[in-house]
């Protein structure tokens, strides 16, 4: 039987404009994770001795080896990487597979921060928003999943924004790259 | 305006919405029909000063808060998540 690749929606689209670039990043296994009232901390131990990851505090990530936990909202979490979760989970948290849910971007360059300043109202230069950090917010008119990541801030938005994303952002860096010195 | 949200910080006003009244919150016994009920639903201070409003951070952590704020000033004056027994 064929198999089909799995395919992103802009193909893996690079861009750039001035010291900026804006690349779509490969689908990766990702879990949405909300725990029932009550059961946070029986959620973070099974958590952390199934994935080695505990749930994260707000606005923080936490990584242990290729998988990496996202803070995502109150009482809501990311799970990246593993192929699949853990079925004891499900006893603590509403577990749903999210993978083909989210368009994923990252921007890079030493004016990535200038870039999104015209896009998301939050201070992301590396000193108030350094490594680790993530923040649900918006870009533009988009809720997204905005996240400092040593090569620069990842961006997690609904696929169905994946190209309204892309030419926004793109924009911006045009728009960075055209001021005077 | 800002409101500084208990799980994400200080936010801009463009990822809250105003729910209305913190009122809202607090429903009242029974599920019959009563004075308390037109009261719950109908009627509002609509204080020039000092009032507590349900806002929801939908563009961010989507919690519900209680925001305590002045409605002639604009000052804010506490910010508590509605799970938390806010209401």
């Amino acid at each position: 039987m064929p198999t089909l690749p799995p395919e992103t929606l802009l193909a893996g689209r690079t861009a750039r404009h001035g010291t900026a670039e804006l690349s779509e990043l490969p689908l990766v296994p990702l879990w949405w994770i909300a725990p029932f009232p009550g059961r946070e901390a029986a959620l973070s131990r099974a958590l952390a001795a199934a994935h080695g990851v505990p749930f994260p505090a707000p606005g923080e990530t936490v990584r242990s080896g290729d998988t990496e936990i996202r803070w995502a909202g109150r009482a809501q979490a990311l799970l990246i990487g593993p192929a699949a979760a853990d079925p004891g989970l499900a006893e603590h948290a509403a577990v749903t597979d999210v993978s083909d849910v989210y368009a994923r971007l990252v921007l890079t360059g030493p004016d990535t921060a200038c870039v999104l300043a015209r896009l998301v109202p939050l201070d992301l230069r590396p000193a108030r928003f350094p490594a680790g950090r993530t923040a649900r917010t918006l870009l533009g008119h988009m809720t997204a999943q905005v996240t400092a990541t040593p090569e620069g801030v990842e961006l997690l938005v609904m696929r169905s924004f994946a190209r309204t994303a892309f030419h926004e952002i793109e924009t911006a860096m045009r728009g960075v790259a055209a001021r005077p010195g | 305006m800002r409101l500084d949200c208990p799980l994400c910080g200080p936010r801009d006003l463009r990822e809250f919405t105003p729910r209305g009244a913190a009122v809202h919150a607090r429903r009242p016994e029974g599920e019959t029909w009563s004075e308390a009920w037109h009261h719950h639903l109908h009627l509002r201070d609509n204080p020039a000063g000092r009032s507590e409003e349900l806002w929801y951070h939908g563009s961010g952590c989507t919690a519900w808060l209680i925001v305590e704020r002045d409605t002639a000033t604009h000052e804010v004056f506490s910010v508590r998540l509605a799970a938390e027994g806010g209401a």
